[in-house]
């Protein structure tokens, strides 16, 4: 009956061996205790011994190769017995044998390996496994208790619109049960959190199921819209001044091959500086208090495929136009190849949203939450205006927009902001101080 | 009028009980012979059992108790006696790797049939090295028993069921309870004609429907006083769990409790890292997750060595004050 030498376990930890030298060849006589074979395990390169006596027979793995735990490694035969017709299946059961060790250690390296999640273009993507009760059906996370969210469940009950008597407003199971069925609860949210009108489909209609991006921007802009008390301001700036400044700018870097400025580069400065005159917008309600930055994280709208997203530019203040202009440049260049990480849209305290390329001349943004204001920029057209001594002249002009959530910030704060932007977009030089 | 028995007089009773039906029992420890033990709870059994039963021991824990554990294994159901708990750690080998392990090492073989008991509880001024309750600690051990009674029927009941048990089994009493008084009924008053408690079978104190209050040894009494105070003060019904054993634990108990109030605080003196209200509240929400209408939550003694100073150490162990106030903050 033939022997088959298996790796052994030669440290407590070892899942495999490397093959470091054959100290017999086929042929020799093996003793039990004869060392046969170095072996090099995780912690040390040890002698193995042989387990059996006769004539190694045939040596089954190449120095340098890894073997794992119980795999074959060389057959032993009895002095004078000849190698059985099936000799390959018994060395092939006993690699059989050793198959699950080595494939648990491949299952274990790969969980191992860290999930990089920078291809994700939008912070914590929600799971689409979450359980369906942990959501209401308008998709806005709200703070039950494990009970109410089952009692919810079975009564029918819309968590979205229920209040929470909890502590921190979680939402308990008397809460739930004293709410109506599908309907508001005890004390009533007023805004119905789910569309009621639904959209019919006929055979010809296509039905997308939304992307994350989607979902996050219908949550966060559904409950701006709801719960946010918007005003709408508007000013009309003169642009000439900040083409021709452009121009000049523009036209020495086209000599000296230094950086091309847009617009918006200079309205991002502008909004930057104007917040610095006005802080009061720059600020968050916070419930039972309001927030004032000591920085301006600046959120610039960028397009993108299927939706947009609002990367920060942080600490803006401390930016020249030059570090702005080249800011906006990298991210916008990188949020078209989802490449912004998770870090980069955080930290945002005033947006602006710039729909001027588009041909646009004037719009009102929805306020990107939970700041108080967004600029809405519109294109520059040229427009007939009355000049200073009152004669009808062709004018270059410019709508500034502003969104304001009407908690924090009140129209003569908001219109003295606008003012200063339109004063620095007017006299763009003041920028450059 | 039934009959009152302190904790002390109410294990003193099992000890001699036990005596009595077995002769391979035998109560060893430091002064638990001629002096009665240090807290008197063996008073009056060396007079009436004598030198062979009753075995005053050396100061020397790793020495007597590692001499129990090997007679248990020949048979001899030894009682020792810790004159603290805190001294388990001088005999820590024994206990853990032989006491705990000999029957699963011996491939079922061997048995260790010891109890290992005393008090483990601070509050007392007896400062920190005196002040140990190690019942998380023992009670990780696969193997071991661990009991914390928290009255004097329960006591007498679960000591008849200790010394019984063919395990190792780690009894924990508490020298702020030893001369509080219960009602326990002598023997004749029962149907079985014995009080005997089976390990792993928690009992509830008191019934309620708003929140599960779970506590074992002296910390059930604390609950107690809180729940009367829910009741009375904040219209709050609050049911009482006492575990009794802590391992074998009895989870079912627990569980159709906290299924029905829906809220659960685990209270206990231990200190609160890797505490046995960690395990149960572990136990609770993987379990029952969905019948919880708030966190599961703790209440431990202080984290921090039993504090020397009177007045701190008031306040280091939990009173049903802090309890009560808790359970506001969840109901």
């Amino acid at each position: 009956m033939p022997k088959i030498i298996e790796m052994p376990k030669l440290s407590d930890t070892m899942t495999e061996g490397t093959l470091a030298k054959w100290i017999v060849k086929e042929g020799d006589t093996v003793t039990t205790g004869k060392p046969i074979a170095d072996v090099e395990t995780d912690k040390a390169t040890m002698e193995m011994t042989s387990f059996f006596e006769g004539t190694l027979h045939k040596l089954l793995v190449k120095v340098g190769e890894k073997i794992p735990l119980g795999a074959a490694m060389a057959v032993v035969l009895e002095d004078g017995e000849e190698a059985p017709a099936n000799l390959d299946e018994l060395i092939a059961k006993a690699n059989a044998a050793a198959a699950p060790a080595a494939e648990t250690k491949t299952g274990d390296t790969k969980a191992d390996t860290p999930q990089r999640a920078t291809s994700s273009l939008l912070p914590k993507a929600p799971s689409a496994s979450r359980r369906p009760a942990a959501r209401s059906s308008s998709n806005v996370r709200v703070k039950a208790s494990p009970l109410a969210r089952k009692v919810a469940d079975e009564l029918g009950v819309d968590l979205s619109r229920v209040d929470g008597t909890g502590p921190g407003g979680r939402i308990v199971r008397a809460d739930v049960e004293s709410a109506p069925k599908g309907g508001s609860g005890a004390g009533g949210k007023s805004a119905p959190a789910t569309p009621t009108i639904r959209p019919v489909v006929g055979p010809e209609d296509e039905r997308v199921p939304t992307s994350t991006m989607r979902n996050i921007i219908a949550e966060r802009l559904l409950a701006s819209k709801t719960q946010i008390p918007h005003f709408y301001l508007q000013i009309d700036i003169d642009a000439e001044p900040l083409m021709d400044f452009r121009s000049q700018l523009n036209a020495t870097a086209e000599k000296n091959g230094g950086n091309k400025y847009t617009f918006n580069d200079f309205i991002l400065k502008a909004v930057i500086r104007a917040a610095g005159t006005v802080p009061a917008i720059n600020a968050a309600w916070d419930g039972d208090a309001i927030v004032k930055y000591k920085s301006v994280g600046l959120s610039v709208a960028i397009a993108v495929e299927d939706g947009l997203v609002t990367p920060v530019i942080k600490q803006a203040e401390k930016k020249t136009l030059l570090e702005i202009s080249e800011a906006v440049k990298d991210m916008a260049s990188r949020a078209k190849n989802k490449k912004l990480t998770p870090d980069e849209f955080a930290g945002g305290t005033i947006t602006v949203s710039n729909l001027g390329a588009y041909g646009i001349d004037q719009f009102s943004a929805i306020i990107n939450p939970p700041q108080a204001a967004i600029l809405s920029i519109g294109s520059i057209r040229n427009t007939p205006v009355v000049d200073s001594k009152g004669a009808i002249v062709a004018g270059k002009r410019m709508w500034l927009g502003l969104s304001g959530d009407h908690r924090v910030v009140d129209g003569a704060v908001a219109a003295t902001f606008l003012a200063e932007m339109k004063k620095l977009l007017e006299n763009p030089a003041l920028m450059l101080l | 009028m039934p009959r009152r028995l302190s904790y002390r007089h109410a294990l003193r009773e099992a000890f001699d009980e036990e005596l009595a039906r077995d002769p391979m029992v035998v109560l060893m420890g430091e002064e638990v012979a001629q002096y009665n033990g240090a807290y008197k709870v063996t008073e009056g059994l060396w007079d009436k059992w004598g030198d062979d039963r009753i075995v005053d021991t050396p100061i020397s824990e790793a020495g007597f108790i590692g001499m129990g554990i090997g007679a248990s294994m020949l048979g001899v159901r030894p009682v020792m006696e810790l004159m603290f708990w805190s001294f388990y750690t001088v005999a820590w080998d024994q206990i853990v790797n032989n006491a705990a392990m000999v029957r699963y090492m011996s491939g079922g073989k061997i048995n260790c049939p010891i109890v290992i008991r005393g008090p483990a509880n601070g509050g007392t001024g007896v400062g920190a090295t005196h002040s140990h309750t190690p019942e998380n600690i023992l009670a990780n051990f696969p193997g071991m028993k661990c009991v914390c009674p928290s009255n004097a029927y329960d006591a007498k009941g679960l000591m008849k069921a200790a010394i019984r048990d063919n395990d190792p089994v780690m009894f924990m009493e508490s020298t702020k309870l030893y001369g509080e008084e219960w009602d326990v009924p002598s023997n004749d008053e029962l149907p079985d004609g014995e009080l005997f408690i089976p390990l792993g079978v928690a009992d509830v104190k008191r019934e309620g429907s708003d929140i599960t209050l779970i506590a074992h040894g002296r910390a059930v009494i604390t609950c107690l006083k809180a729940a009367e105070i829910l009741e009375a003060e904040h219209g709050i019904s609050a049911e009482v769990v006492d575990i009794r054993t802590i391992r074998p634990l009895d989870e079912e108990t627990i569980l159709e409790s906290v299924a029905k109030t829906h809220r659960a605080i685990y209270v206990e003196e231990n200190k609160p890292f890797c505490g046995v209200g960690a395990q149960i509240a572990y136990m609770i929400q993987s379990t029952i997750f969905d019948e919880l209408d708030a966190p599961v939550l703790r209440i431990n003694s202080l984290d921090a060595p039993a504090i020397y100073s009177p007045p701190l150490e008031a306040i280091q162990l939990p009173t049903p004050e802090v309890v009560v106030e808790k359970a506001l903050s969840i109901c």
